[in-house]
């Protein structure tokens, strides 16, 4: 169980390594006026391993995502990242301390083309001054050299080439979401945060973005924290899981602990207490 | 070559310089339109503003003056000294950067989230108060602005003209360096806007405002880089109108030429800006030349509403602006 665990963490049946922890979430409550969001949960991610928050709709999935990248404050709590207590901060800021993400309904820059949607993911990777850039000088070309080159590898290993010139509004749904996921990708995040991945995919969409996100977490090491309806999807991705039902916790542990708790039942199957 | 032909060409010229100019005020209003959704009134009133703190700088006059004689009885009007043109500009660019941060930090960051309409009211608002603080601030009479171009008939295009067609084109020099500044300016923001960091990010917040967040884009840092840049152009246009017909209130309404430039163009393409002034610029001198003797002359001044009130007839995304489609 979680408690007899070693912080240094352990080495999952399919031998990859998991880390200590590498953020905290210490009771955490969220309020939009009256209505109660998220009530006093905690739980940790640890490094290298998939994450998963599942829930009925309307638990609070959601709201705990926007939390951890800080598009909400939470009212009370507070997280523990990299060992240290993280401040109130602004959705950029906590983007740049290395958390990336992607939208249950598509963020995408409609108008701009494949790789210029990823590049902005590189954003922060790039220093150069705002001189330098308005004259296109020496540090500014270097620099978009650069992280052009990290741009194609992860266009490359998402096996989306043939569309990297293609406006993005005019891409598939698959399509879009895995132009996404590259964004957050070329961030090289230290935590990737996906609302629901899979959502509206068909089962090949599916399959392949289940491939891409192991495939991500076991090349990269990334640590993935990943809300999803599908119960097959998420019992096969993740290492761990959390369980929300109106805004509480009701389960934390692996797939087949989470599987066989009753709470869990009940708020899954709907059965009436009798 | 026939006259008539000569004639026109030699309108179609002097309209293209004048497209310029329309572009670059147009280009104003686009950088902030498709960054933060905002139509800014106040753009025109900016390029009074920058003409007018340009004009107080260069002549060394001490901001406020009016004011403080009127509160103290002092006499106060000039420090005594004058500032060289290019030192005069670059202050006035500062001016304009500070403006743009004041303009994000008191009104547009407690407006975040609200409808178009109310920060287009704030933008209002806003252009009055700057009319009145460039009174203020530097007196409202009528000013002479000399930034060291020459003004009147260009000589070398007379000359080429005449060897050419054997007929010399009347080009004003002021207008072509206009025409020429303009056009820099023109090909930077678009070189900026299209393979900067910064520019990437510029565009990526007028796409989408949570992914840009998401990605580590900091809006605030944005918004006061567009007010920035849409300050410098508004400078740019104030100070070449400025020296043409002096530094005065009416140089406020050269605003409302932009707008039927945006309507040409799409609110929200920097192409459409630029190729919508150059229509405009030729479209109204060339029909000036042709049905002006016929219908008693003076259109260009409606021209340019007319021809956008058929773009909002027919295409009303103008000629590069996103085409708007109501998806039920």
């Amino acid at each position: 169980m979680l408690d007899t665990q070693p912080d240094e963490g352990y080495t999952t049946a399919d031998g990859r390594k998991i880390g200590g922890v590498a953020m905290e979430m210490k009771n955490i409550t969220l309020r939009f006026g009256g209505v109660v969001a998220i009530k006093d949960i905690s739980f940790d991610i640890r490094w290298g391993e998939v994450r998963a928050i599942i829930g009925p709709n309307g638990a609070g999935k959601s709201s705990m995502l926007n939390v951890i990248s800080g598009f909400y404050n939470p009212q009370e709590g507070e997280i523990i990242y990299k060992g240290y207590r993280r401040p109130r901060m602004r959705p950029y800021q906590v983007a740049r301390t290395g958390i990336a993400r992607t939208f249950q309904n598509i963020a995408l820059f409609e108008g701009m083309s494949v790789l210029d949607n990823i590049m902005t993911g590189r954003l922060n990777h790039m220093k150069a001054n705002i001189f330098q850039q308005a004259l296109w000088w020496g540090a500014a070309q270097r620099e978009e050299e650069e992280n052009r080159e990290k741009v194609e590898k992860v266009i490359d290993f998402l096996e989306i080439q043939h569309i990297r010139k293609t406006p993005v509004a005019r891409l598939p749904y698959g399509l879009k979401k895995r132009v996404e996921l590259a964004r957050a990708l070329a961030a090289e995040p230290s935590i990737l945060l996906l609302d629901e991945p899979m959502a509206g995919m068909n089962v090949e969409e599916k399959e392949d973005m289940c491939r891409f996100i192991l495939d991500v977490n076991d090349e990269f090491g990334t640590t993935i924290v990943l809300i999803e309806h599908d119960m097959g999807v998420v019992m096969d991705l993740s290492d761990r899981v959390v369980v929300m039902d109106y805004g509480k916790k009701i389960g934390d542990g692996t797939p087949d602990e989470v599987r066989n708790n009753e709470e869990v039942i009940k708020a899954y199957l709907g059965v009436t207490d009798d | 070559m026939p006259d008539t032909l000569l004639f026109a060409m030699e309108a179609a010229a002097n309209g293209l310089t004048a497209g310029v100019m329309y572009a670059l005020v147009a280009l104003g209003f686009v950088l902030i339109f498709k960054a933060s959704g905002i139509f800014n009134f106040s753009q025109g009133v900016m390029a009074l503003f920058a003409a007018l703190t340009l004009v107080g700088l260069q002549s060394g006059q001490i901001p406020f003056s009016h004011l403080i004689n009127a509160i103290f009885g002092t006499r106060l009007h000039h420090f005594g000294f004058t500032l060289p043109t290019l030192v005069a500009i670059a202050g006035t660019v500062v001016v304009m950067i500070a403006f743009a941060w004041l303009v994000e930090r008191y009104i547009f960051r407690h407006l975040v989230n609200q409808e178009p309409i109310i920060l287009f009211m704030a933008t209002i608002g806003l252009a009055y108060f700057l009319e009145g603080l460039g009174d203020i601030m530097w007196g409202a009479e009528v000013k002479r602005l000399d930034v060291g171009i020459p003004q009147g008939m260009s000589m070398a295009v007379d000359e080429m003209t005449f060897n050419w067609f054997g007929y010399g084109f009347y080009m004003d020099t002021l207008e072509l360096w206009a025409a020429l500044i303009a056009a820099i300016l023109v090909a930077a923001l678009v070189i900026f806007s299209q393979y900067t960091k910064q520019g990437r990010a510029l565009r990526a917040v007028a796409d989408d405002h949570q992914a840009a967040l998401s990605v580590g884009i900091s809006l605030r840092f944005i918004w006061v880089l567009v007010w920035s840049l849409a300050g410098i152009v508004a400078l740019v246009a104030g100070m070449m109108w400025g020296a043409k017909s002096g530094v005065q209130f009416s140089l406020s309404l050269i605003a409302l030429k932009a707008l039927p430039v945006l309507i040409l163009g799409g609110f929200t393409s920097i192409p459409g800006a630029i190729v919508g002034g150059l229509i405009i610029g030729v479209g109204e001198k060339l029909f000036d030349f042709l049905m002006g003797p016929i219908i008693g002359g003076a259109t260009e001044n409606w021209f340019a509403y007319m021809l956008a009130l058929v773009f909002l007839l027919f295409r009303p995304q103008g000629l590069f602006g996103e085409k708007i489609i109501e998806r039920v």
